[in-house]
């Protein structure tokens, strides 16, 4: 009895050797540089998706996942390009987790995926830009554009009967894609922006500012800015000024000291905060705890790590190979319906449905849903100031 | 009725703060050109000698706000002024006794002096950093408004509002009281005589027995206290941050100079000049002009002049202009 089962065991395994293979996939993300203090668990996350579908032995007849570490720095992108170009031609990476920082991530697309046809997921680039670069299908991403919170928020606006608005930003990149994001989508949808006017942080007065957001008039002053900086000299001086009395608030004006500096009057302003509320992140909470290293799935991007290795794996899964080539055509299928919903740590579940030709919706950890080239919808918090508390209204 | 609501709306937006930010820099520019008509060069320190002052102004109001001392509706930072010049002076005094006079005695150039005074300036800057810190501190209480916009409103049944900060209100009677004093001491009293007479002429000062030490002495006092309260009904009407206070400086010199450096009247008069050029070069008119002209001439741009990220360029550009056509300023300075 014993011998035959060793016996079927060894079949059984050798079997699957006929097609099995070692995959890799490159984590290639700022472990050095600005935010280097995220990766850490980017990377744990990631890897944990590998480790994952290795224990299954469902992938492409039992192949194994590796990672394979590199450095892009997220601020530098040469140092970014080198880093990715060896994981590509030294390694033989059959897909890239990364990049994180949005200039980098655009260097790598252009410099080493698009001439060497590898797959690209960032879980962490938000540029707008990165919607309409050239990718021959190759790059997708589980972050959010910053263009979806501009249209999330032109959503809000227009549904609470909101007309005209003044538009005032932090003067920076972020600031200023975040202002345009909003003004086109608000626009689009019959508004009318007065003003779109940036702001310095760390000045003492913003008198000059706000008189001339006052000037320009609109129901409502949207503040894309910081809550620690000129975000809130900007309120409390439309305030003073009695300029304005309602604010729209997005992702970087939300945190309790807001609230605490400004007072019952910044009650019923409202806005919105990436933030996902699906079963996922509850459960990749849970995994991340009980990780064989621990690590912290509530910090930025952890989860949308996770899932950006997972897709990875299981669109080679559906596409039944390897092949970068191949498997980017089906990210797209195995990221949205129809089809059975599988969270995290139901990899396996997911791999054994797509080799019985049964189609998925990876929901994963972030609640993925890719739209328009390939990029995350996003999942914002629509929230409004009651009694010095961001109240939730729900999520969209 | 178009015409009130263009009036308020012109008020409270344009004048009012220009008003405002006009007096806090003439008390700054009046320190500035006193150190130079007297002890004859640019306290580039002085943008730090603000905020040293004012520094002291908080943690002292937060020591009386701890214990429970309070004015009522006023600011308490107005009972912890005299405490901080006192101490701003003793600042002064030593630093005076331990670097300017040595140079001083030397009679080197004023240039130098300069330089001198960008050495000290650093040095204030990294004391105030170490002990208050660099982030922004709140030391405001009281009530925060004389007349709120939407009483206003109410009040007169005008669409537009006009506020008056407590702190804006602060600010104007202070700086009235304080340059009143100012220009009685130094008209009137036998010390406000010799320190004229010092700037005017040193030799002759010095031969018809003026004391020398005792000039420079209460140069640096006034200074402190000058320095002090311009600083606090700053920090008070809009907010203190170390960085803010070093970055005054432009400003302020501006001001002294396009008034004409060591006249007095002259600080006062370039401060409004500054801050008056920088709301109204800024200022988005659309709004005034709209109730202004018949509904068919109303503008459909902001008719803005500059945007408001150019606010720091109309200080540089007034005082390069001043210096280029009228070198000596408006009053006639040196």
């Amino acid at each position: 009895m014993k011998k035959l089962l060793m016996a079927t065991a060894v079949t059984a395994l050798f079997a699957g050797a006929a097609f099995a293979e070692e995959i890799k996939i490159g984590v290639v993300i700022g472990f050095t540089g600005p935010i280097e203090s995220l990766t850490g668990s980017m990377a744990a996350a990631a890897e944990m998706a590998m480790a994952e579908v290795t224990a299954s032995g469902k992938l492409l007849g039992g192949s194994t996942v590796t990672s394979v570490r590199a450095d892009d720095t997220c601020g530098d992108a040469a140092a970014g390009t080198a880093a990715a170009e060896r994981v590509v031609t030294a390694d033989k990476v059959n897909g890239i987790m990364g990049g994180d920082c949005s200039g980098v991530t655009g260097a790598i697309l252009q410099n080493v995926a698009r001439p060497n046809g590898i797959v690209m997921v960032s879980p962490s680039a938000t540029s707008p830009a990165l919607s309409t670069a050239e990718d021959d299908g190759l790059f997708f991403r589980t972050a959010p554009s910053d263009a979806r919170e501009g249209e999330v928020m032109a959503d809000i606006l227009t549904e609470k009967g909101v007309k005209s608005i003044a538009l005032t930003y932090t003067n920076n990149d972020y600031g200023k894609g975040l202002a345009d994001a909003i003004s086109t989508s608000f626009i689009a949808k019959g508004g009318v922006v007065t003003i779109n006017a940036s702001h310095e942080d760390g000045k003492a007065d913003y008198s000059a500012e706000v008189a001339a957001l006052a000037a320009a008039g609109g129901d409502l002053l949207v503040v894309a800015g910081y809550l620690d900086q000129g975000g809130k000299g900007i309120i409390q001086n439309s305030l003073d000024t009695g300029a304005f009395t309602k604010f729209g608030l997005p992702g970087g004006m939300v945190g309790d000291n807001l609230p605490l500096a400004i007072g019952a009057a910044l009650d019923g302003s409202y806005g919105q905060v990436a933030q996902s509320d699906s079963a996922g992140a509850a459960i990749m909470v849970e995994m991340g705890k009980a990780a064989a290293t621990p690590f912290d799935a509530t910090s930025p991007y952890t989860m949308e790590s996770y899932d950006a290795a997972a897709l990875m794996m299981l669109a080679m899964q559906a596409a039944g190979s390897s092949d970068p080539k191949v498997y980017k055509e089906k990210i797209m299928d195995v990221a949205n319906g129809p089809g059975e919903k599988i969270l995290p740590g139901e990899l396996a579940k997911g791999l054994e449905l797509l080799a019985a030709g049964t189609d998925i919706d990876y929901d994963g950890a972030s609640g993925v849903e890719l739209i328009g080239p390939g990029e995350s919808a996003g999942r914002y918090r629509e929230f409004e100031v009651k009694g010095g508390k961001y109240e939730t209204i729900k999520f969209r | 009725m178009d015409i009130l609501n263009a009036l308020v709306a012109f008020l409270n937006f344009v004048f009012i703060p220009g008003l405002a930010y006009g007096a806090q820099l003439a008390i700054g520019a009046l320190g500035v050109t006193l150190v130079f008509s007297i002890l004859r060069f640019s306290n580039f320190a002085h943008g730090d000698t603000m905020a040293f002052g004012t520094m002291w102004a908080i943690l002292i109001t937060w020591w009386f706000q701890s214990i429970g001392i309070s004015l009522g509706p006023l600011p308490t930072a107005l009972l912890a002024i005299p405490f901080a010049i006192v101490i701003t002076a003793g600042m002064l005094l030593g630093t005076d006794k331990l670097v300017y006079s040595f140079y001083r005695k030397q009679k080197v150039a004023p240039i130098i002096m300069v330089i001198v005074s960008a050495g000290v300036m650093f040095i204030m800057n990294g004391l105030v950093r170490l002990i208050i810190g660099v982030e922004e501190q709140s030391f405001a209480d009281g009530s925060r408004f004389v007349l709120a916009a939407a009483d206003f409103k109410a009040w007169s049944g005008l669409k537009e509002g006009l506020a008056i900060k407590t702190t804006t209100a602060v600010t104007l009677v202070t700086a009235i009281v304080t340059v009143a004093l100012l220009f009685w001491f130094l008209q009137k009293t036998r010390t406000g005589k010799s320190m004229r007479a010092f700037s005017d002429n040193e030799d002759l000062a010095l031969l018809s027995g003026i004391n020398p030490d005792r000039v420079v002495q209460v140069t640096w006092i006034i200074t402190a206290a000058l320095a002090v309260i311009a600083g606090t009904l700053y920090g008070l009407d809009k907010s203190f941050r170390p960085f803010t206070y070093f970055q005054l400086l432009l400003p302020i010199f501006a001001a002294a100079i396009v008034g004409g450096l060591g006249s007095p009247i002259g600080a006062i008069a370039g401060a409004f000049v500054v801050a008056f050029s920088e709301v109204v070069v800024t200022y988005a008119w659309k709004k005034v002009l709209g109730y202004l002209l018949p509904v068919d001439w109303a503008p459909d741009g902001l008719t803005q002049l500059l945007s408001t990220d150019y606010k720091v360029a109309v200080s540089f550009s007034i005082l390069i202009i001043v210096l280029l056509f009228m070198p000596t300023g408006l009053f006639k300075g040196k």
